[in-house]
């Protein structure tokens, strides 16, 4: 091989270079969030594994069909009629927006820009 | 062929360093705006538009104007361009890239700037813009690239490629025609909403454009020892003298329509632009300078380069008079025309626009980075030219 | 390499490009009909509301939309109305209120005769309408040119008729602000959190670098409720909201009973606000 001398170190920087974020973080792993959950409600307008998977989804269909297609239509659970919005029925229940979005959101980094403009439950 | 961008004299780099630094005061002042927003520039509910977009509308018209080179040549077979095609082409690409910047720097959420092809809205006239500018581009880059790299390779270029350069044709009158058209189908701005825009775009890009390649053609030849050819600089001179006409010719015609109707609508924005407009008791009149800049600097300029003596003479009084033409119809189009039409606003009140230094700098850094492509890009296609030459 | 297969990879090459910006195509087509379908039923009523709007055409009863009727007289008896049905609807909507001028955002707001109406000049104006102010807010046209300029239908006509907008889709290109021949439309300058006094928290905010604007109260009335500025003037019935193709609303009745002018009727807009001056 021509300019081995140059190549391989350099191969290795590189190495080194992109795999920064396994040597920076070695050994910190941070701990599982633990979301807090309402007390007194039970039932999710999805199944735990669902909603957790899909809860951005469902709010992107949710404004869509509010806001878009002007269907306000509200839904059941348990018997109480839910309307489809963030601010009037998830923040019902999962009052604390530090204490339940932020622990996983912080958590995996990512920055959802709903509280731009959405007004977080007074804590 | 970049590896001749990298090698140049001190005057080559020092050029770009000047630039550079234009660039990077401009990319500050864009992070400041990123996370305060538009705030940051002298825009508002009343004027919406200001520096950004006039310099876009302006740059379009830049671009389109390279199409003067590419239409003689390869239509007409008019020989004498063929060597400087490709400075055409390469303004294009840097006033495209410019245009797209602008565009940028103006949008009040730029990471959303996909939405325009995720939801494609054919309605909207900014949707066609989007298409024919990138089109434009695309084409650009791509037939001057393959014609560059046939003629170092002293070959001659691919017969697919002619395909693409005359496609390339009705694409240049389409971006400035689709420019227009944003403003001239909006109800209620008079100023905008009349149907000699778009030929009048047409026309000062027509004498812009070439003016600005007339002035790089003769830099070009005392700094960079390339003679784009006597023959050639004479008849664009000619082409920038009929386009300026004729843009004079239409803006003669607003005024026509506006003052002999006497309807307020369409004579309130000429009033503010040339003599001030009055408006409980107050005077607007902040763009007057401007626009008598404007057309001073066009008679000065056409006067340079219609007289035998400085159009033949001296290189020094036609470069001097290009300069003049594509300033004035800088100060036309790039300034007058795009923040004149928010006066007045809709509902009859009056609010002047002034730039802020933040805002300027950005403006003034996009401008550098354009210019510094451009360099680039035309050191690339002189080294070619030399290195056939040699 | 021999000519053959030259031509061969040449061919390969043309064709996955091909295949692979074509699948891209028909993707993108496929999932624009699924956006087109839906938000299907709005583009229908958008379609027929359409149809009726021509010159004396009827309006298709069974497509809704929501007109306002404002009594300038009413106004001008009480000049307090005005300051109320301004409160009422900027604290409803969050609507922050900036030090500066230049940041300014309005959806609604009281403002004098000839600006309201420019093409109605008139040195000899009675004493009352040079006195007083009537307010201006969007006129949610049937034929909205804003809509037209948006390239990314983040502002759309909705199958009430109310021109909405979409904040989370709206690129901040201010082309609508172009094109609206009211200057109903304001823009986000600057992060407008920290300017809402007292915020409803049950209606968002709106994030800096968005156009904003009136909206009939599409959240009122989706539920049953009359808009806030037409609530905050009680029993004047200086503002009178209804449904306009709906031949027995109220609206309608007002409308029959008074002559009233809309704002710019020649540029084309039909614009849904009406003024009995």
């Amino acid at each position: 091989m021509y300019d081995s001398g140059k190549i391989i170190p350099g191969l290795i920087i590189f190495v080194l270079f992109i795999t920064i974020p396994i040597w920076y973080n070695r050994g910190a792993a941070g701990s599982v969030p633990k979301p807090v959950l309402p007390k007194d409600a039970k039932t999710c307008v999805l199944p735990a594994a669902e909603i957790r998977a899909e809860h951005m989804k469902l709010l992107n269909t949710w404004r869509d069909e509010v806001l878009r297609t002007g269907d306000r239509g509200t839904f059941e659970i348990e018997g109480k009629p839910y309307q489809k919005s963030l601010m009037m029925t998830c923040m019902k229940c999962h009052t604390s927006k530090k204490q339940f979005c932020d622990t996983c959101h912080v958590y995996a980094s990512v920055k959802p820009y709903c509280w731009d403009c959405h007004i977080a439950p007074v804590e | 062929m970049f590896e001749k961008a990298l090698k140049g004299n001190n005057y080559y780099w020092m050029w770009l360093a000047f630039l550079g630094f234009f660039i990077a005061v401009a990319a500050v002042c864009y992070l400041r705006q990123y996370f305060y927003g538009l705030g940051l520039t002298g825009m508002s509910r009343d004027v919406s538009w200001g520096l950004y977009i006039s310099q876009f509308t302006f740059l379009v018209g830049v671009a389109a104007g390279g199409v003067m080179l590419v239409l003689p040549y390869y239509i007409h077979n008019f020989k004498a361009f063929g060597k400087i095609t490709i400075l055409g082409e390469f303004l294009a690409i840097a006033s495209l890239l410019m245009c797209l910047m602008f565009i940028m720097a103006d949008l009040g959420q730029p990471l959303r700037g996909l939405n325009v092809m995720l939801y494609p809205t054919p309605g909207s006239m900014l949707f066609w813009d989007m298409c024919v500018l990138w089109g434009y581009l695309i084409l650009n880059a791509l037939c001057g690239w393959v014609i560059l790299t046939a003629e170092r390779k002293q070959v001659h270029p691919p017969k697919w490629i002619y395909f693409f350069v005359y496609l390339s044709i009705p694409f240049a009158f389409s971006i400035h025609t689709v420019t227009a058209m944003l403003y001239c189908g909006l109800p209620g701005r008079h100023f905008w909403l009349s149907a000699i825009i778009a030929p009048r775009f047409l026309a000062s890009a027509f004498a812009a454009g070439p003016a600005l390649i007339v002035v790089m053609a003769l830099i070009l030849k005392k700094v960079a020892n390339f003679d784009a050819g006597k023959e050639a600089i004479n008849k664009m001179v000619t082409i920038i003298i009929y386009a300026a006409l004729a843009n004079m010719f239409f803006v003669g015609l607003e005024f026509f329509v506006g003052f002999y109707s006497n309807i307020p609508g369409h004579k309130h924005t000429l009033q503010y632009l040339f003599f001030g407009l009055e408006h409980h008791g107050h005077i607007y009149n902040n763009l007057v300078p401007f626009m008598w800049g404007f057309v001073v600097l066009f008679f000065v300029g056409i006067a340079l380069i219609s007289h035998p003596y400085t159009r033949k003479q001296s290189d020094l009084w036609l470069g001097l008079g290009c300069a003049s033409i594509f300033i004035a119809f800088w100060l036309d189009k790039g300034i007058g025309f795009v923040l004149g039409g928010f006066v007045p606003t809709p509902i009859d009140e009056i609010v002047e626009y002034y730039p802020t230094f933040n805002e300027l700098f950005i403006t003034i850094g996009i401008w550098a980075t354009g210019f510094f492509i451009l360099t680039i890009l035309y050191k690339i296609a002189i080294g070619v030219e030399h290195e056939i030459e040699a | 390499m021999d000519e053959k297969r030259r031509n061969f990879l040449k061919v390969a090459g043309i064709s996955t490009l091909a295949g692979l910006g074509g699948t891209a195509v028909v993707g993108r087509l496929v999932a624009g009909s699924g956006i087109a379908h839906a938000s299907g039923s709005a583009g229908h009523e958008v379609e027929a509301a359409k149809k009726s709007s021509g010159h004396g055409a009827a309006p298709d009863p069974s497509v809704n939309r929501y007109g306002m009727v404002i009594d300038i007289k009413k106004f001008q008896q009480d000049p307090s109305l005005g300051e109320k049905i301004v409160a009422a609807c900027h604290s409803v909507h969050n609507v922050p209120q900036f030090p500066e001028k230049k940041d300014e955002i309005k959806w609604i707001w009281m403002t004098q005769f000839e600006n309201a109406f420019p093409e109605k000049p008139n040195v000899y104006l009675d004493e009352a309408t040079e006195e007083h102010q009537l307010p201006i807010l969007c006129n949610h046209c049937d034929s909205p040119p804003c809509v037209r300029a948006c390239p990314t239908k983040a502002t759309f006509r909705n199958k009430d008729g109310i021109v909405m907008m979409d904040y989370h889709r709206c690129i901040g290109c201010r082309f609508c602000m172009a094109a609206c021949p009211y200057g109903s439309r304001s823009f986000n300058w600057r992060d407008p959190a920290e300017f809402v006094k007292d915020a409803n928290h049950i209606y968002p905010r709106r994030m800096r670098g968005v156009v904003e604007k009136c909206n009939f109260c599409d959240e009122r009335v989706g539920a049953g409720k009359l808009p806030a500025c037409v609530e905050a003037c009680g029993e004047s019935k200086a503002l009178v909201f209804g449904n306009l193709n709906d031949p027995n609303s109220e609206i309608r009745k007002v409308l029959k009973e008074n002559h009233t002018i809309q704002r710019n009727p020649s540029l084309g807009t039909l614009p849904s606000v009406f003024y009995i001056v």
